[in-house]
């Protein structure tokens, strides 16, 4: 079957030496809905600005759906949708005229357009800001708007860069669920996002760019199975002031009288022991989550290792304690 | 693409450009009709009949096809201008980059759209113009042949304007720079008999000059230049600018980085 997107050997220079992209090689099936991450800086919107055409590469080769960018460009051209990171729209123009002359580029004529850019306003929740100038809009309408264009001429791959940024829970929520259903009806999603229980939850593939280079690329279930340590925080009805020791495999702490951190390696110790744990001390247990998204936790310790320490300040919490879980976790 | 989608492409294109200019028309399309009203008024009407005659033609109508053309040749600039460096600085430029348009489709529309605002404003002009000056137009396709070419190459002087642009100020440098003062020194307020042979051949450099006398042929049968070589001139510049606006694009300089 012939990949929806191929990349391979995918360089990027800015100006004379600043080297974005290494190299990436990188294949994405039709149907699937991929998850491309990384850190700020990672080279995440360069590798679509190339496949969009915004960028010019400077070397490599890219494909959609078998057409090269290269020898078939406004073939390539006419089976993509992009929404970009930045609001890249005349903040003069009308949500409906900005729609539909997107259409109009690719050559779609008025009569079907129309039609498309009132579904596609519904849909997204649009319609009463139809003939609003899109300076006027909200940044999660902006974000909508940029869906809606990018779907006017029906692409077979969707590339969506950050799309969720700034848009409040609930939107974003309906926003999954668009995106769901349209990678349900055969629409190839390639998603960049920040949010990874947003990835977790939406992708059946993840690639990783760290400094320009893919350094994983494989499906959300294997990358989550690598997890060898679970974290939970657990809730208590009533205080307690002391904990007794755990058993080996398990770190139990109190962080405040009424909540536990438990982390455990999952190969040597499972949730039904710590149960039994909580059972024996007859400590009483009102709620209990996940301490970090399981893909946030990866994620981290992949990209984050060797960051200037400078830049890292902001996340110091987080990593000492999945440093202090692991080396409490024999 | 084919033939039908490149040309609903086009339209496309034009007619965003007409919307974008319309919208906006106290910014457009009236300053240039209030200015050139003015000249109407002060030149031509209470400066005019102490000069008396110009190539035997009274000093207002003289002028008359002069400020049209200067009005259509500032206009077409900086509508291409403002527009084409305003889709780049917003991004919007992009929605066009992606689409399976040809650069050379977007190349048009842009220019088209420049034509129609030269147009628009110059049929306003030539219509307050009718308050001073009884215009009888002696070749009418010379007139109209010379206007279209004039905005089409003044369309492609502010495409390539804004495809180097920078910042909203160098948007505005060579109208200043370059462009008044050509329209002013082109023969718009003067004939160039009137200057010493020097500054005559000195004249004969300034591309405006054709035009504006192009079009004067066109209206009032006179010019100091002979028509062919007003044409000739124009479409060699339109062939050179165009080109070069084309190849900008195809490499993306200013657009793609
Ligand atoms: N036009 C440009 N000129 C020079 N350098 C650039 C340009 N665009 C991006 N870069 C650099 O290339 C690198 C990759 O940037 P890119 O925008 O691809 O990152 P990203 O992964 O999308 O990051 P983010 O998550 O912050 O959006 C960065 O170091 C950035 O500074
Ligand atoms: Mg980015």
């Amino acid at each position: 079957m012939t990949a929806a997107l191929s990349i391979s050997g995918l360089h990027k220079t800015y100006g004379d030496d600043f080297v974005a992209l290494k190299g990436i090689d990188l294949d994405v099936q039709p149907g699937d809905f991929y998850a491309l991450l990384g850190a700020n800086g990672a080279g995440k919107s360069t590798t679509i600005g190339i496949i969009c055409s915004l960028v010019n590469k400077t070397a490599g080769q890219v494909k959609i759906f078998g057409h090269d960018l290269d020898s078939a460009r406004e073939q390539a051209k006419a089976l993509i949708g992009l929404v970009p990171q930045e609001f890249n729209f005349n903040m003069y123009e009308p949500v409906q005229e900005i729609i539909a002359n997107q259409g109009g580029y690719y050559g779609i004529p008025r009569s079907v357009t129309l039609p498309r850019t009132e579904q596609l306003l519904k849909q997204l929740g649009l319609w009463d800001k139809r003939k609003v100038m899109a300076q006027k809009l909200s940044g999660g309408m902006k974000r909508r708007l940029m869906i809606a264009r990018a779907l006017i001429h029906r692409p077979r791959l969707l590339i969506l860069d950050e799309p969720t940024a700034g848009v409040d829970i609930e939107i974003r929520r309906s926003m999954w669920d668009f995106l769901g259903t349209l990678n349900a009806s055969g629409t190839t999603i390639i998603l960049t996002t920040h949010y990874l229980e947003e990835a977790e939850s939406l992708c059946r593939n993840i690639g990783i760019i760290k400094q320009g280079e893919l350094v994983e690329n494989t499906s959300m279930k294997q990358l989550l199975n690598r997890l060898d340590t679970e974290n939970y925080v657990f809730d208590l009805k009533q205080e307690t002031a002391v904990l007794p020791p755990a058993d080996a495999g398990c770190a139990i702490s109190l962080r405040d009288p009424t909540t536990v951190d438990v982390s455990f390696n999952k190969q040597q110790y499972s949730l039904n022991q710590v149960f039994a744990y909580l059972n024996h001390h007859q400590l009483d247990i009102s709620s209990m989550r996940n301490k970090t998204n399981r893909l946030e936790q990866l994620f981290m310790d992949m990209v984050t290792t060797d960051r200037p320490a400078a830049k890292i300040e902001a996340w110091d919490d987080k990593r000492t304690n999945t440093q202090s879980t692991e080396a409490s976790t024999p | 693409m084919n033939r039908q989608e490149l040309w609903t492409a086009y339209r496309t294109i034009v007619v965003r450009e007409i919307l974008r200019f319309s919208r906006i028309w106290v910014q457009t399309i009236f300053p240039p009709v209030i200015t050139t009203a003015l000249y109407f008024v002060i030149f031509g009407n209470l400066i005019g009949p102490k000069i008396g005659s110009m190539d035997g033609h009274n000093y207002m109508d003289f002028i008359v096809p002069g400020l049209i053309m200067m009005a259509i040749i500032t206009n077409a600039y900086s509508n291409v201008v403002s527009s084409f460096y305003s889709s780049k600085y917003q991004g919007n430029i992009e929605e066009m980059l992606v689409s399976p348009v040809p650069n050379w489709i977007i190349l048009a529309g842009f220019i088209s759209g420049g034509i129609a605002r030269g147009l628009v404003v110059g049929i306003a002009v030539t219509l307050i113009s009718l308050f001073f000056s009884d215009l009888r137009i002696e070749n009418a396709w010379v007139m109209v042949t010379i206007v279209l070419l004039t905005a089409t190459l003044f369309a492609l002087a502010g495409l390539i304007n804004a495809v180097y642009a920078k910042s909203f100020d160098d948007i505005s440098i060579i109208p200043t720079f370059v462009l008044t003062p050509l329209t002013y020194l082109g023969g718009v307020f003067y004939s160039i008999s009137m200057l010493s042979p020097f500054w005559q051949n000195v004249s004969l450099l300034n591309p405006v000059l054709y035009m504006v006398n192009g079009f004067r042929y066109g209206i009032l049968g006179i010019s100091d230049i002979p028509v062919g070589v007003s044409y000739a001139i124009i479409i060699i510049f339109i062939i050179l600018l165009g080109t070069f606006s084309l190849s900008l694009l195809n490499r993306g300089i200013g657009i793609r980085s």
